[in-house]
């Protein structure tokens, strides 16, 4: 009994200096206990041994784990290529765009020597081009916020394989938020934005 | 209540086809006095020297945000009450309420089309 109480005074005394965890501490606890179990054993202590032993097998097993994962290929490979393939989604249609957009002026210049509803009909299908190209701008900004998201995924299984491949006791931290300030959210997906007449609503009320 | 097309419009964004969208927008409205700025900091330094009518302005932009270049605006004594609406992807609440309290004229969110554009710009510079 009093093996058990010693045990837990340890096992809280620990958690308190060591408030994050570290695997490879956990390792070497688990291994200094069960050295230190002398003379007979509870069915209580047993229950207790095999739960710290159970314990230590999960941090082996997720070290294995975190090993197989090869994250050299996610860090060094999978992620840069990701963001490169996106990079080179925004520049191919600015330049698809930017095509559109000048067979639409020369239209346009078409346009002004027209008249009557010829010129109006001419016009009305250039500013929807014009509208529709617009697309252009709001993709570049979800795919800007892919990007920083795949970012923050990238350096948080650099922090991960830290902490469990190196028996690092620097504690594992948030991974930075992507820089902007709070107010620079970018497009919002159909479900959870406003639309303009909600935007005229809301203006409104303050009217 | 007639417009002045004549005036001078400032549009603002870093994403040089957003700028020539607009103005092409603009142009098939009769406005045909446009100019461009890439940012809050150069558009501010273009309406300090020159004269303008409008400002439309994009939000997310750096170093200088298209909010910051409205407080900016708002604070400077020639320039408090020029007209200026911000077209912008951020359609939160929270974005609008900012916008409004720093003195936005009006708010398009994007994407936009041709329509709301000129009836926004009506509304402000009927009310200007």
């Amino acid at each position: 009994m009093h093996d058990v109480q010693n045990l837990a005074d340890r096992l809280v005394d620990l958690k308190a200096r060591y408030p994050q965890g570290q695997p490879d501490l956990v390792t070497d606890v688990v291994l200094a206990v069960l050295g230190s179990m002398t003379g007979d054993i509870t069915h209580r202590e047993t229950a207790l041994l095999h739960e710290i032993g159970a314990l230590g097998d999960a941090v082996a097993t997720a070290r294995r784990e975190i090993a197989a994962l090869k994250v050299d290929d996610i860090t060094v490979s999978y992620i840069p290529c990701a963001t490169d393939e996106l990079d080179a989604i925004v520049s191919h249609t600015a330049a698809a765009t930017e095509s559109i957009l000048e067979a639409c002026e020369t239209l346009d210049t078409l346009g002004a020597t027209l008249e009557g509803e010829a010129a109006r009909k001419l016009q009305d299908a250039t500013s929807t081009i014009y509208e529709s190209c617009s697309f252009q701008d709001i993709t570049g900004q979800r795919i800007t916020k892919v990007v920083s998201t795949l970012k923050t995924i990238e350096t948080t299984i650099a922090r991960i394989v830290a902490t469990f491949g190196k028996a690092s006791i620097v504690a594992m931290k948030s991974a930075p938020i992507p820089e902007g300030d709070g107010l620079l959210n970018g497009p919002q997906l159909a479900h959870s934005a406003m639309d303009q007449s909600d935007i005229d609503k809301l203006l409104a009320s303050f009217d | 209540m007639s417009m002045d097309k004549s005036m001078n419009v400032l549009i603002v964004d870093d994403y040089k086809t957003m700028l020539r969208i607009i103005r092409n927008l603009l142009k098939q409205i009769d406005f045909n006095n446009v100019e461009e700025a890439m940012d809050g900091g150069e558009a501010l330094s273009k309406l300090r020297t020159g004269n303008y009518g409008l400002v439309i302005s994009d939000w997310n932009m750096q170093p200088m945000t298209g909010l910051e270049l409205l407080t900016e605006v708002r604070k400077d004594t020639r320039l408090k009450t020029l007209p200026f609406i911000m077209i912008t992807a951020e359609s939160k609440i929270e974005n609008v309420v900012a916008a409004k309290q720093a003195g936005v004229s009006n708010y398009i969110v994007k994407p936009f089309n041709a329509e709301t554009l000129k009836g926004k710009i009506e509304k402000v510079l009927c009310n200007a």
